[in-house]
C-alpha cells in the first residue's frame, strides 16, 4: 500500500485533519491512497467515521512514537 | 434599519423569496453600519499609527468605536482590543492569559461545549505542560456549577465559559461561575460571540474578566472582533511587532471593520430591548408552526435561559445534512450542527456532551432566526422544513 500523497496534519486538532483529507483526497483518482501524518489521538476515532460517512474506505494506521499515520483509499 | 431585502438577496429561486434562516453563522451589514464604512476605504484612509494631521481622523475614528463597543458591555475603552474576529479574540483570550500567568499555575477548568476556538488552543497548550479538565452539561447544554466548583485545584489560573452555547443557544449560568471564579481567585473567560450584540452582556454584572465579541454576528462586518480585558488582568500578545492595541495585538488596524463593528454595537445597544421582543415573538411562532408539521420533534437547548435566535431541533429518521441540502434546493437556508463542523462531517461534541443519542445528532438541524424575517417568513421556514423531512421520512 504505496499512498500517492501525504499530508500533514501535525500540530493541528480534529476536525482539521478531516478538512485537509477532504482536500487532499480530491487530487487523487479512485483507487489511490491518501496519507493523514497527525498527532492528535483524535484522528483515530474521527478518520475511520469520516470514512462511514463520506464513503472513502479506512485502511488502518500505523505508529511512530508519538507520530500517527492514517491511510485512507478514494472511494468516493 | 432593518428590511426585508436581506432576505432577498441571492435568491436563486425567482418566484419565491429566499430564506436565510442562518443567521448564527453571519448576518447581514446593516445599511447604516457600511455609510460609516465606505468613507475609510477610500477616502479616509491613513494609518491611525501615523502621526501626521489625515491620520488623526482615523485614530479618531478607531477610538470612537472603542467606546461604543465598550459602551456595549459596560466596559472602560481602555479595556477593548479588537482583533480579526472571535477565534482571534479566543485564542488571545486563552494563550495570552496563560502565558502571562503560567508561573502562578497549570491547571484550566472549562466547559465541555466549548467553541474549537477555546477547545484547540488548550489542546496546544497541553505541549507545554498546560492541563485541562472539561466539565459535563447538562441536558439542555448548561454547564453544572457543581461539577465545576469540584474540578479546581489549587493550581487553577482560569475558568473558561461560553456565555451561549454556539450549537443550540443554551445561556450558561456565568455569574454563578464568576461568584466561584472570584471566591477562588481564579480568573474568568466568556467567549460571548453566540450572545453579544444580541443578549444583555454588561461585564460587570457578568463578573468576567474576559470576554469576547464578533461583529459579524450582530449585523457588523466579517474580520472584526474584540476582546474586552478587564483593568489588572495581564495577558501576553499573540501578533507582535507593533505598538497598536496598546501592545496587545501588533498590526495596522482594520479600520473600516473596526468602524463598521463600532456602528454595530451602538445600534444593537440601542434597539436590544425591541430586537430582543422580535426574536422570542419569531422563534414561539416557528417552533408551534413546526411541532404541528412535525410533532415528535425534539427541541434542543434550554426551554427558557436561550438566545432567541437559535431554534436548534433533532428530528430522528433523517440526517441533518440532508434535511439543510433539501431545504436549499427549495430557497430555503439553514445549518446543521456548528457550520465549521457541518463541512468536516463530524459529530458535534455539544450534542454528545447533552446526551443525544446518535440517532438525534444526526438529525440535528438549526434554524436560526433574524430581526430582518418576517412571521410570514418563520411560518413558511416550518412549512418547508415539515414538507421536506416528512418527504425523507417517506411518509
Amino acid at each position: 500500500m504505496k499512498p500517492k500523497l501525504s499530508v500533514d496534519c501535525l500540530g493541528v486538532h480534529c476536525p482539521v485533519p478531516l478538512a485537509r483529507a477532504q482536500e487532499a483526497l480530491q487530487k487523487l483518482a479512485v483507487g489511490e491512497v491518501l496519507e493523514i501524518v497527525a498527532d492528535d489521538e483524535e484522528v483515530l476515532e474521527d478518520m475511520p467515521a469520516w470514512c462511514r460517512v463520506t464513503g472513502n474506505e479506512y485502511l488502518g494506521y500505523q505508529r511512530e512514537g508519538g507520530i500517527i499515520k492514517v491511510y485512507v483509499r478514494r472511494k468516493a | 434599519m432593518f428590511s426585508n431585502n436581506f432576505a432577498t438577496i441571492g435568491s436563486g429561486d425567482g418566484k419565491r423569496r429566499m430564506i436565510y434562516a442562518d443567521y448564527t453563522s453571519s448576518t447581514p451589514v446593516l445599511p447604516e453600519v457600511m455609510q460609516e464604512m465606505l468613507p475609510y476605504f477610500d477616502e479616509l484612509y491613513a494609518n491611525p499609527s501615523s502621526l501626521n494631521d489625515f491620520a488623526l481622523k482615523a485614530r479618531r475614528a478607531v477610538e470612537e468605536a472603542r467606546e461604543r463597543v465598550a459602551n456595549l458591555l459596560g466596559a472602560s475603552a481602555e479595556e477593548i482590543i479588537f482583533t480579526s474576529g472571535g477565534a482571534e479574540a479566543n485564542n488571545l483570550a486563552i494563550k495570552g492569559f496563560i502565558h502571562a500567568n503560567r508561573a502562578r499555575g497549570k491547571h484550566v477548568v472549562v466547559s465541555a461545549v466549548e467553541h474549537y476556538s477555546v477547545m484547540h488552543p488548550l489542546q496546544s497548550l497541553a505541549r507545554e505542560g498546560v492541563q485541562v479538565t472539561r466539565v459535563g452539561v447538562d441536558e439542555h447544554g448548561r454547564v453544572r456549577v457543581e461539577e465545576l466548583e469540584r474540578a479546581i485545584r489549587e493550581d487553577t489560573i482560569l475558568i473558561s465559559v461560553q456565555h451561549a452555547n454556539h450549537e443550540v443557544g443554551s445561556l450558561q449560568p456565568i455569574r454563578e461561575v464568576a461568584e466561584i471564579a472570584e471566591e477562588r481567585g481564579i480568573a474568568l473567560h466568556c467567549d460571548g460571540v453566540s450572545s453579544a450584540g444580541v443578549v444583555p452582556a454588561k461585564v460587570e454584572e457578568l463578573g468576567v474578566d474576559m470576554y469576547t465579541l464578533s461583529a459579524h454576528r450582530f449585523y457588523g462586518p466579517k474580520g472584526v472582533g474584540a476582546l474586552y480585558l478587564a483593568r489588572g488582568t495581564r495577558l501576553l500578545p499573540l501578533i507582535e511587532g507593533g505598538i497598536q492595541e496598546r501592545g496587545y495585538r501588533a498590526g495596522t488596524e482594520n479600520v473600516p471593520g473596526i468602524v463598521g463593528m463600532g456602528k454595530a454595537a451602538e445600534l444593537a445597544e440601542r434597539e436590544m430591548r425591541s430586537r430582543l421582543e422580535k426574536l422570542r415573538r419569531l422563534r414561539q411562532r416557528f417552533l408551534a408552526e413546526f411541532q404541528e408539521e412535525v410533532p415528535e420533534a425534539k427541541i434542543n437547548g434550554h426551554p427558557g435561559e436561550v438566545n432567541p435566535m437559535y431554534a436548534h431541533i433533532s428530528v430522528a429518521g433523517v440526517e441533518g445534512e440532508t434535511v439543510v441540502a433539501e431545504l436549499s434546493a427549495r430557497g430555503v437556508h439553514i445549518t446543521s450542527g456548528s457550520p465549521c463542523m457541518a463541512r468536516a462531517a463530524k459529530a458535534s461534541h455539544v450534542l454528545a456532551a447533552m446526551g443525544l443519542s446518535a440517532e438525534l445528532i444526526r438529525g440535528a438541524v438549526l434554524f436560526s432566526l433574524g430581526v430582518p424575517m418576517s412571521e410570514a417568513d418563520v411560518v413558511r421556514l416550518a412549512q418547508e422544513a415539515g414538507e421536506v423531512i416528512r418527504r425523507l421520512r417517506g411518509e
